[in-house]
Parts: C-alpha cells; sequence; structure tokens
C-alpha cells in the first residue's frame, strides 16, 4: 500500500499546484506551485521525507525519459523553423554556454570567498577566546 | 492505418526502448555527445519515419509519459529539502548567481541577435530559452514572440545544456557542486537538473532551485529588456 499512499501525496500536491496555477494571477507553472508547496510541508513537518521518498525517486530518477517525447515534437516545428535556423542554433548554443559559464564562475568564486571569510571568523574567534585565557 | 499508428502502447514503449540504446551506447562508446536523449529523440524521430507514423498519432501514447513531468517536478522538492541547510548557508552567493545567469542570458541573447540581424520578433522568442517551458511559453506569449519557436529553443537549450555541462565544468575548473548545480539550472532548466541528479545530490537540489528561481526572475526581466531590439 505504500505506492498508493505515496502517489495520492504527490498527485494530490501536483493538483493543488495546478489549482494554484489556474487561480492565481502569476505566470508559475503548476510544477514549481508544488515544488515550493512540498518544500513547504517537509518545512512545517506536516509531511515526512519516508512518506514521498520511494515513488518520489522514482519519478527523479526516469526524469531525463519524460522530455523525450516533447524534444521528438520538433520534428513537427522544424518547416517554421528552417529559414531561420542558423542564427537561432547559434544564438541558443553560444548563450548556452555563456549563461553556464557566468552562473557557474561567479557561484565558485563568491563560495570560495565567503567559505574563506567563514573559516576567518571562526578563527578570530577562537583566538579571542584563547586571549580571554 | 498501421498497427504501430494506433497502439496506445508503440509511443511509450519505442520511447523507454530508445532511450534504453541510448544509454547502453554512452556507455559503450563513452562520447559525451551521445546523450541518451539525444540520441533517444533522433532514434524515435528515425523509426517513426521508417514506419510511417505520425507525430499526433506517437504522442496519442507518448503523452503519458510527459505527464509525468509535473509531478516529477513537484519532486525536485525532496533533493532540495535534503540540503536546505547547505542552501540557507550559502544563500546569498546562489541568489547572485543565479541573478547573473539571468542578466547574462538577456546581455548574450542581445548581442547575438544584433550580431545576426535578427528581428524584433525572434529577440522576443529567443530570450526565454533557458527557462522550463512551462514558464518560457507564457514569457514568449507576453513579449509577442513565437511560442512554437521558443518551445523549441528551450528544449535544444536543454539537451546541449545537458551534453556539455561536464565538459564545461572540466574546461572551467568549476569544482563546487553548488556552482555545478546552478550552472545547469539557470542555463538548461529541467533537462540540465536531470544531468544534475546524475552528478550527485547537492548539484541536483541547487539545479532545481535555479530553474524555479531563473525562472521568476527572467519573467521579470524580460519586459524590461524586450524593446532592446
Amino acid at each position: 500500500m505504500r505506492y498508493v499512499k505515496e502517489c495520492a501525496v504527490i498527485l494530490g500536491i501536483t493538483l493543488v499546484g495546478e489549482w494554484m496555477n489556474d487561480t492565481l494571477p502569476f505566470p508559475v507553472p503548476a510544477g514549481v506551485y508544488g515544488l515550493f508547496l512540498m518544500l513547504f510541508l517537509f518545512c512545517l513537518g506536516v509531511l515526512k521525507l519516508e512518506q514521498v521518498e520511494a515513488t518520489g525517486n522514482f519519478l527523479l530518477d526516469i526524469m531525463p525519459v519524460l522530455f523525450v517525447p516533447a524534444a521528438v515534437g520538433l520534428m513537427e516545428s522544424f518547416e517554421q523553423l528552417r529559414p531561420v535556423l542558423v542564427p537561432v542554433a547559434g544564438v541558443c548554443a553560444i548563450s548556452t554556454l555563456v549563461v553556464m559559464g557566468v552562473t557557474g564562475g561567479i557561484a565558485e568564486v563568491f563560495l570560495k570567498r565567503m567559505g574563506n571569510k567563514k573559516t576567518k571568523n571562526r578563527k578570530k574567534s577562537r583566538e579571542g577566546r584563547g586571549e580571554r585565557k | 492505418m498501421s498497427f504501430a499508428g494506433d497502439s496506445l502502447y508503440f509511443g511509450v514503449v519505442i520511447s523507454l526502448l530508445a532511450y534504453w540504446w541510448g544509454l547502453w551506447l554512452k556507455k559503450k562508446l563513452g562520447w559525451a555527445v551521445l546523450n541518451p536523449i539525444l540520441v533517444a529523440v533522433v532514434l524515435v524521430i528515425v523509426v517513426l519515419k521508417l514506419l510511417r507514423v505520425d507525430y499526433a498519432d506517437y504522442n496519442e501514447g507518448a503523452q503519458y509519459i510527459s505527464y509525468l513531468l509535473t509531478p516529477a517536478t513537484v519532486c525536485l522538492a525532496i533533493p532540495l529539502y535534503k540540503q536546505l541547510a547547505l542552501l540557507r548557508q550559502n544563500l546569498l552567493a546562489v541568489v547572485i548567481a543565479i541573478a547573473a545567469g539571468v542578466a547574462a542570458s538577456a546581455v548574450s541573447i542581445f548581442l547575438l541577435c544584433l550580431l545576426f540581424r535578427m528581428e524584433h520578433v525572434y529577440y522576443v522568442t529567443l530570450l526565454p530559452k533557458s527557462i522550463t517551458t512551462a514558464i518560457g511559453m507564457g514569457v514568449s506569449e507576453e513579449a509577442g514572440g513565437i511560442v512554437t519557436i521558443t518551445v523549441v529553443c528551450i528544449i535544444v537549450t536543454g539537451i546541449l545544456g545537458n551534453i556539455i555541462g561536464e565538459t564545461v565544468f572540466r574546461f572551467l575548473h568549476l569544482e563546487n557542486p553548488i556552482a555545478r548545480g546552478l550552472a545547469l539550472g539557470t542555463s538548461a532548466h529541467a533537462v540540465g537538473t536531470a544531468k544534475a541528479l546524475e552528478l550527485g545530490e547537492i548539484e541536483g537540489a541547487m539545479s532545481s532551485l535555479s530553474v524555479a528561481v531563473a525562472g521568476l526572475m527572467t519573467v521579470v526581466v524580460v519586459p524590461l529588456v524586450s524593446n532592446w531590439i
């Protein structure tokens, strides 16, 4: 019965996400509402990881396959894309590379700097305590 | 009509088998270009063409695969919750990195469209290309773009990000799992997140968060820059 309960919880949250997408005026998709809703329920302690983990991990595991049918749909829009194929492909490729590099690079630098500050602060407070002794 | 076109399970089975074969091929040859999603898509298209099955007939069955995408997105809360402490500790760096990525996306698309002398309609069509389809479609429509082309660009971007991720990380010496996850999610949305989950739980969690945050930031940014071209 484990899977029945887990599916009911996950699909129930998805349903509420769908309802929020339908009712609220923001351009937020049902899945993203559902994601934050589930996160919120975890934080409140109403929902435990064990109550959704088996089915949840299954869905996360098969996630790459879930994109296949939509991507196969590209064969339908190819004609429409043909006149601008080269520049559009160029923009997609280069800007994806830029976004990935910029996000990752800035994160790496900031995380390193903040990490160093934290260890320094910790060292300082340790030294401070040492002096008082 | 042929049996393959009529069947409700043909689309599902062919998609799963094609992905399975893609996994096997990658393991066998080990090339990064042989991304299982890409291999599966090409293989399914070839099979459909050979058997003369229309996309609509294929999708009659395959839509049940896509149906699971929304609950799977909801379940991204699981890795995110497990890494919540790590996120709180590094919140400022995380938000700055995602914001920088969203800005880099808008600026690079603007410059490239100038370079390729593209019209306004293609510029706004391309602007939401790095965010998840469900948000991107709405952004494109609102800005006056061609929604079907936006969807194509979003999917192509996702698969591309999924393919080049590991190579880019090696090349730029990005070693921090938080940075890797943020880079994948901000540049290649949920398809990038699928790769991030393969790399590790921290990567997966940070990528999941980026999909949501970058998507929402893009909603705000696109109207501000949509008149640049």
